[in-house]
């Protein structure tokens, strides 16, 4: 994992270099955004079902302290073991603890962003305990030594020549295999005998019931299952803000959450956990890590809804052509802009700036978070604090002092449309960081404004 | 303070004004014409196999045609199909002596129309691992267990109680590699559903 000082736009630039690339992730994201399309188009009460699932979980927010408190009584009782963690220090002593007391210093796991934003692969690491990560895609990247670059298809940035490369040096397959299914086959058998000789087993939670003390976890592979169910303890790690009020409510978010993601109608598997199986421990450590920091952030709170499905992703025009891993962040994309600044203002005050503000993310989000809106009141809000990136601070300060004067508007008008006319040269290049990956357009003959004069006084 | 304390008190000072829970109650009433029409178009379109059978003595048809209990491990855990199976089944196995069942066939409570998936729970199963480790999955529903929707769905399973239970929707599944859909990541390579015309 590599620990980065770069920002967004140099991280971009240096995704940028293989433009047949940017080409391609950009195609392959649109075409799940696509297909999310198509698959919402079959529910005429798509837009009820997102009011209904943005507004419990308003009621999650509002009651959160309480649900919490119920949710542990009712998990209690289920015989799970309930453990809480103030930050992401505390959550990889909690897991470390654990892997002690049960004399194992191996440890599987399935998908969790959580243990991604918590670092804790590494963390163990320092500590001689080997994890190996069981989702296809994250032992992908797992062995390529990158964290994901997406949180619901972590290695949607990998050809598949290059897996068959990192598959060649780790799993002994020939060399110059690309084809999915055979190197799908190669993990699974090696993946398989982890499963059979793990005693631990750890897993990521999609959603908790704070009436029945039971989760869910939601994976198309079964590697979650195949890990929980082999092992002699199981633990889950979940967010704070991933509870709901009912069992019943959960027949909103399944029916959001996969169309959202890749327009399935539901994950192959969605898993409920209500009490270990016999002889089975189970642990469930609920953690905070600046989530009650953000419940208190009036403007940003919201955020706290998501179901982390990644639509905001694979529709931002930013995302897919910059890449996952230019966030520098456990979650990447829009909403991972929105996160972030809140468990660190300083390290990630570019994240806010890498968007366009179109609004795509918030049309898409399952849970009606207005998050274009908050990204805009995440840059006041980093300017205000002088954590501004500084090239986007002139940028701003000259964009504004033109937008605040029509002369200067006009002449910056005029100016721009008769470089582009007469010089060409001095739009398209290396210095015009508009240029970047993009042909300037054309230039309209006059502006809105002139045209307007003209036709007006016409009249 | 203890850090579930300090959380907890965190969220008691920031958390907004109360919000009430909003009424799902106009969503169960969605539905379809022909349930059982919906769940075979999903189920197959999402990787599954869907048989309609009107007795026990054409699935057994069907399983031996495929799976020859001789030379493969079948594990039936419904007690109709005892003759197509290897041998009886041990109830609480330790997982591992899973490991090379080949097929393995379970009932389920109910299918979900909208999702092509079957909702199972433990008591089912004999054992939690039995339809991930299995290298090809076989459900029995009867036809009058089918609902339209999720939210049907979580009506039938109420207030129950379970240990575990799953949606279990086609055979385990990743598009991991560029995209590229390939059935069988860890679980099952294959689900087939028998949809028993009556209760027989
Ligand atoms: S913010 Fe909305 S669209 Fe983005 S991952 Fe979260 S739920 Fe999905």
């Amino acid at each position: 994992m590599t620990t980065t000082t770069k920002d967004h736009a140099e991280l971009a630039d240096i995704f940028n270099k293989d433009e047949e690339r940017v080409d391609w992730h950009d195609e392959t994201l649109w075409w799940i955004r696509a297909k999310r399309d198509k698959s919402v188009h079959q529910l005429p009460e798509w837009e009820a079902l997102r009011e209904a699932a943005s507004n419990i979980k308003f009621n999650v927010l509002s009651n959160l302290d309480t649900y919490l408190t119920a949710f542990e009584a009712a998990a209690k009782a289920n015989g799970i073991t309930v453990h809480w963690a103030a930050d992401a220090q505390e959550h990889n002593q909690i897991v470390h603890g654990l892997l002690t007391e049960n004399k194992v210093t191996q440890m599987v796991k399935s998908k969790s962003m959580l243990t991604e934003e918590c670092h804790l692969n590494d963390y163990l690491a320092t500590h001689g305990i080997e994890v190996i990560d069981s989702d296809l895609g994250e032992r992908i990247v797992q062995l390529a030594g990158e964290a994901p670059s997406h949180i619901v298809l972590p290695c949607i940035h990998k050809k598949k020549e290059e897996i068959g490369d990192l598959f060649h040096m780790y799993l002994g397959t020939p060399s110059n295999m690309s084809d999915p299914q055979f190197l799908t086959e190669t993990a699974r058998g090696s993946l398989r005998e982890t499963f059979l000789t793990r005693k631990v087993a750890l897993t990521g939670v999609n959603f908790a019931v704070a009436e029945t003390g039971e989760f869910v976890v939601c994976t198309n592979e079964g590697n979650a299952d195949m890990g929980a169910h082999l092992a002699d303890v199981h633990i889950a790690c979940m967010g704070i803000e991933k509870l709901i009020p009912k069992r019943e409510h959960l027949g909103v978010f399944l029916r959001l959450l996969t169309r959202s993601a890749t327009g399935q109608p539901i994950t192959t598997y969605s898993s409920h956990f209500s009490k270990p199986r016999a002889g089975q421990q189970m642990h469930l450590v609920l953690v905070d890590n600046g989530r009650s920091v953000q419940l208190g952030r009036k403007d940003f709170r919201n955020s706290l809804k998501c179901i982390r499905c990644g639509a905001c992703m694979n529709t931002c025009p930013v995302y897919r052509r910059s890449g996952g891993h230019s966030y520098h962040t456990a979650v990447a994309g829009p909403i991972g802009s929105i996160l972030a600044p809140n468990l660190d203002m300083k390290k990630y005050a570019d994240l806010p700036f890498a968007s366009t503000l179109c609004g795509s993310c918030s049309n898409v989000c399952p849970v009606k978070i207005d998050i274009h809106d908050q990204l805009y009141k995440w840059r006041q809000v980093l300017v205000k604090e002088g954590y501004a990136p500084t090239g986007k601070k002139i940028a701003m300060q000259v964009m504004a002092a033109t937008l605040a004067s029509p002369t200067l508007y006009h002449a910056a008008g005029k100016m721009g449309r008769a470089t582009i006319k007469y010089a060409p040269f001095a739009v398209n290049n290396k210095l015009n960081p508009w240029y970047k990956q993009r042909d300037m357009p054309e230039s309209p003959k006059e502006s809105f404004g002139e045209w307007y004069g003209k036709n007006r006084s016409k009249k | 303070m203890s850090s579930r304390d300090t959380i907890l008190a965190a969220v008691a000072s920031n958390k907004p004004e109360a919000m009430p829970i909003p009424d799902i109650e106009p969503f169960k009433h969605i539905g379809y014409d022909d349930v059982l029409a919906q769940y075979e178009t999903v189920l197959t379109a999402i990787g599954g196999a869907v048989h309609r059978v009107s007795n026990w003595d054409e699935i057994k048809t069907i399983v031996k045609e495929k799976y020859d209990s001789q030379h493969v491990r079948v594990l039936s855990l419904v007690p109709e199909l005892d003759e197509v199976a290897t041998s009886a089944y041990e109830i609480n196995p330790a997982a591992h002596q899973l490991a090379d069942v080949e097929l393995a066939v379970i009932k389920a409570h109910f299918g979900v129309a909208e999702n092509g998936s079957v909702w199972v729970t433990e008591e089912l199963l004999g054992h939690r691992a039995v339809p991930f480790i299995c290298q090809h999955l076989a459900a029995v529903i009867t036809a009058d267990n089918m609902v339209d929707t999720m939210h049907r769905a979580y009506m039938r399973i109420a207030d129950t109680q379970y240990g575990w239970g799953a949606f279990i929707a086609g055979p385990s599944k990743t598009a991991d590699i560029e995209q590229s859909l390939v059935l069988g990541a860890h679980g099952p390579r294959s689900m087939t559903v028998f949809v028993l015309d009556q209760q027989n």
